[in-house]
């Protein structure tokens, strides 16, 4: 090294950079960047391999050899349940890892009639996407809308649950299949969802969501606060014993299914006097209506901006003057109160003190409304196949539990059928696990555990099995110098 | 005491390359015998390659006319390549990846008796094609999206033994915003010094749907400094498009006229322009004889 090197070794050392010795560039990289060939970084001033523990994606059949590292170190090693019989393998342990890892970027396929292909990338695609649950009954958008990053579709809007809306994004088709700008938009949603950051979208003729694992959605510029407690019907159910003596009628507006509190199973068992309230919408069985409100962004996450539009006049022969209404939401954010006049209309009233304490019950008994990610992706053939000779053992391997597949050392649920097809919390995985190549493409941990006896049995290469002290000195030894956590 | 280069094969049997930055995918064509012995000289060839664009980065990193006189080969290619662009800000740097690759063909094509050679260096591509055989180059319309969208064929009479790709969302910076430029040369170092350029033209200068951040706030040891690099492209119009196409298209026309390319693509949002013998129409899944 010339002398005027040595110089600016020192001044650059001085700004947090770290010098990467992996090859003879040498870069130094500064904080939160990478090295000219994009595999090495320096994470807090550390210099850190920057693959995770593996590539998930398919590779195509052809040249798909990766080889990942073995383990993510100091995000995880202190849950991960190693004991010393126990190896740990990457996929493509069977190549000659660790020197030797062509980076997803030139993973090569062949197609028909062509020799070579003039781009970057060769052939990647990318099999993942992630389910997203908002604990939310407001109306985001219909099933099947679009839902746009960036103003690219990633996704859909998906069938509801319980108390919640359902996003589906990202999948193969977003990945690779629309556009280029849609492919990326969508990786880099993905990508930013999965290192539990918030993301902003919008669902096409719907709402506009920052969403972010594990914090209160925001729909429409407005933090969600409480999911239901149950459906209006529920509700009704839930709460009938603390309303039975202050109030004569209780509508608990759903857009799913409506109670009302003295036709209701409840109220009758209470015995409760009927109070001649007729509400639009469709009676399903007694004091449970249908069709009521639609989904929206109005009163208590309906379309609706006054309660009193749901309701029709009531019976004469029934209702009678002085009676006490009350109207709620599902989560009690929204609560009105009424006293019916001599021509038996509800006239608007505040909440009584002795109502309060009951609207206040079910915003108590809601849970906090999150937003929570599960990452989908399936292991492919390539994948399996630098683990064990026969990759299908390994599959089988799986099913019967011999083998136990984590994401960066969380736990995954696998999909019954073919292939190795998993989801994970994602906030359950260390942070900085989740990357992506330019394919576009996500890059993910993922880790196959299986004793060393099984491992054998699989098939496995023998000859690849590593001590795990011989992988932590080969491969982090910067970390174990610079983490005084494992030197304890 | 830094990594070593690597030298493996595909499970397909081509030939994998890879140092540091450098990945190669080389396939030959001929009997096994001179396959093996060109894939040994090459991988030979290779161990070395990377050391020595080290030894002369720094005169590399800067703006060619004030680059040093080169000692080594593939350092001589790229100056060579770039220093015909006297006339906008161009580096060495800018013909790396070809220059890589036209060595190793060289070194592959003339060690043994092969029908066929390619280099492939992230892209630009580096070939030599044997009487009676053809190469076949698929044509993408972004260098992110590895979907076809036509085959260049090139024959033992082609003039051209170079082809190179470069746009938004590679791994080298651009000052413009082309999803693909793709250029068709004499050598891979030329098409890739070429290829860089057109791309940068291919641009709506200071735009509100360009955002551009300093490349070495990216990159610390970019070869391009503080100049402002693309770092991403919102919504074009119609309009928008073709009037950035038209600047690159210009940008290729001059080249052609001069002689340093034979042709080139330029593809943005789904629109592609043709510069040289073919037309467009042959693009889609055509054939374009070369």
């Amino acid at each position: 090294m010339p002398d005027h090197d040595l110089n600016v070794e020192e001044e650059q050392i001085d700004e947090g950079k770290v010098r990467c010795e992996a090859c003879p560039i040498r870069c130094f990289i500064k904080p939160e960047q990478t090295g000219s060939c994009d595999r090495y970084g320096n994470v807090d001033g550390v210099l850190t391999r920057m693959d995770p523990v593996t590539v998930l994606h398919i590779t195509n059949k052809r040249g798909g050899s990766v080889v990942p590292f073995a383990l993510n170190a100091e995000s995880w090693s202190g849950e991960a349940s190693i004991s010393p019989e126990v190896v740990i393998i990457g996929s493509g342990s069977g190549t000659t890892y660790p020197d030797y890892k062509p980076a997803p970027f030139i993973v090569s396929s062949l197609h028909d009639g062509v020799d070579t292909v003039t781009v970057v990338t060769e052939g990647i695609f990318s099999y993942c996407g992630v389910k997203v649950k908002i604990d939310t009954d407001r109306h985001i958008g219909d099933e099947r809308s679009l839902v746009m990053h960036e103003g690219e579709p990633i996704g859909h809007v998906s069938t509801a649950e319980y108390g919640s809306q359902m996003l589906s994004l990202g999948g193969v088709h977003h990945l690779t299949g629309i556009t280029k700008h849609s492919g990326l938009a969508t990786m880099r949603a993905l990508e930013e969802l999965c290192e539990k950051r918030a993301v902003e979208l919008q669902v096409e003729g719907g709402a506009s969501l920052i969403i972010q694992a594990g914090t209160a959605p925001v729909i429409n510029g407005v933090e969600e606060q409480l999911m239901r407690v149950g459906c209006g019907s529920a509700s009704v159910g839930m709460f009938a014993g603390q309303w039975q003596d202050v109030v004569d009628e209780v509508v608990v507006v759903d857009e799913h299914i409506t109670g009302v509190l003295t036709e209701h199973q409840a109220g009758a068992v209470l015995g409760m006097r009927p109070s001649g309230i007729k509400l639009r919408g469709r009676r399903s069985t007694p004091g449970r209506y249908f069709n009521v409100v639609e989904p929206g962004i109005g009163w208590g996450g309906t379309n609706i901006s006054d309660p009193l539009e749901i309701l029709q006049p009531f019976k004469p022969k029934l209702a009678w003057p002085g009676l006490r209404l009350l109207m709620v939401s599902t989560t009690g954010d929204a609560a009105e109160y009424f006293v019916l006049n001599d021509k038996l209309e509800p006239i608007r009233q505040p909440l009584p003190d002795d109502v309060i304490p009951t609207v206040e019950q079910i915003g108590f008994n809601c849970e906090p409304a999150l937003t929570s990610i599960v990452f989908m992706a399936g292991a492919g053939g390539s994948l399996r196949a630098g683990t064990t000779n026969s990759p299908i053992r390994l599959t089988k391997s799986v099913r019967n539990a011999q083998t136990i597949v984590t994401c960066g050392g969380a736990p995954v649920y696998i999909w019954p059928g073919g292939g190795i097809t998993f989801m994970v919390d994602v906030e359950k995985v260390p942070p900085g696990s989740f990357g992506h190549v330019p394919t576009p493409a996500i890059v993910a941990p993922i880790e196959f555990t299986v004793s060393r006896e099984n491992f054998i049995a699989l098939g496995g290469h023998e000859k690849s099995i590593r001590q795990m002290s011989d992988v932590l000195l080969a491969e982090r030894v910067r970390h174990l110098e610079h983490k005084e956590f494992y030197t304890q | 005491m830094t990594g070593a280069a690597v030298s493996a094969f595909l499970s397909d049997g081509r030939l994998h390359l890879q140092h540091g930055p450098i990945d190669l995918i080389i396939e030959a064509h001929g009997d096994a015998k001179d396959i093996s012995i060109a894939y040994d000289a090459m991988a030979k060839r290779f161990e070395t390659v990377l050391d020595e664009l080290v030894l002369e980065l720094t005169s590399l990193r800067r703006e060619v006319s004030k680059a040093d006189s080169a000692k080594s080969p593939i350092a001589r290619r790229m100056i060579v390549a770039t220093e015909k662009y006297n006339d906008e800000f161009v580096t060495p740097m800018a013909a790396v990846a070809g220059s890589v690759a036209d060595e190793i063909v060289q070194i592959g094509w003339t060690s043994s008796s092969l029908k066929k050679l390619y280099v492939n260096n992230g892209g630009d591509i580096a070939f030599r094609v044997g009487s009676g055989e053809e190469v076949v180059v698929g044509l993408t319309k972004s260098v992110i999206d590895p979907t076809l969208i036509g085959r260049l064929h090139f024959s033992s009479k082609s003039n051209v033994c170079g082809v190179a790709t470069s746009g938004f969302g590679g791994r080298s910076r651009t000052f413009g915003i082309a999803d693909a430029v793709t250029v068709i040369s004499s050598c891979a170092a030329d098409a890739d010094v070429a290829a860089t350029l057109i791309a940068n033209h291919v641009s709506l200068g200071s735009h509100p749907q360009v955002k551009v951040v300093a490349a070495n706030l990216v990159d610390a040891t970019s070869d391009l400094g503080d100049r402002l690099v693309t770092s991403s492209v919102g919504n074009l119009t119609k309009q928008e498009i073709e009037t950035a196409l038209d600047n690159g298209v210009e940008k290729a026309r001059a080249m052609c006229t001069r002689g340093t390319i034979e042709g080139a693509f330029l593809a943005l949002r789904g629109s592609v322009r043709s510069v040289g013998k073919f037309h467009c129409s042959y693009l889609v899944d055509g054939k374009v004889s070369w």
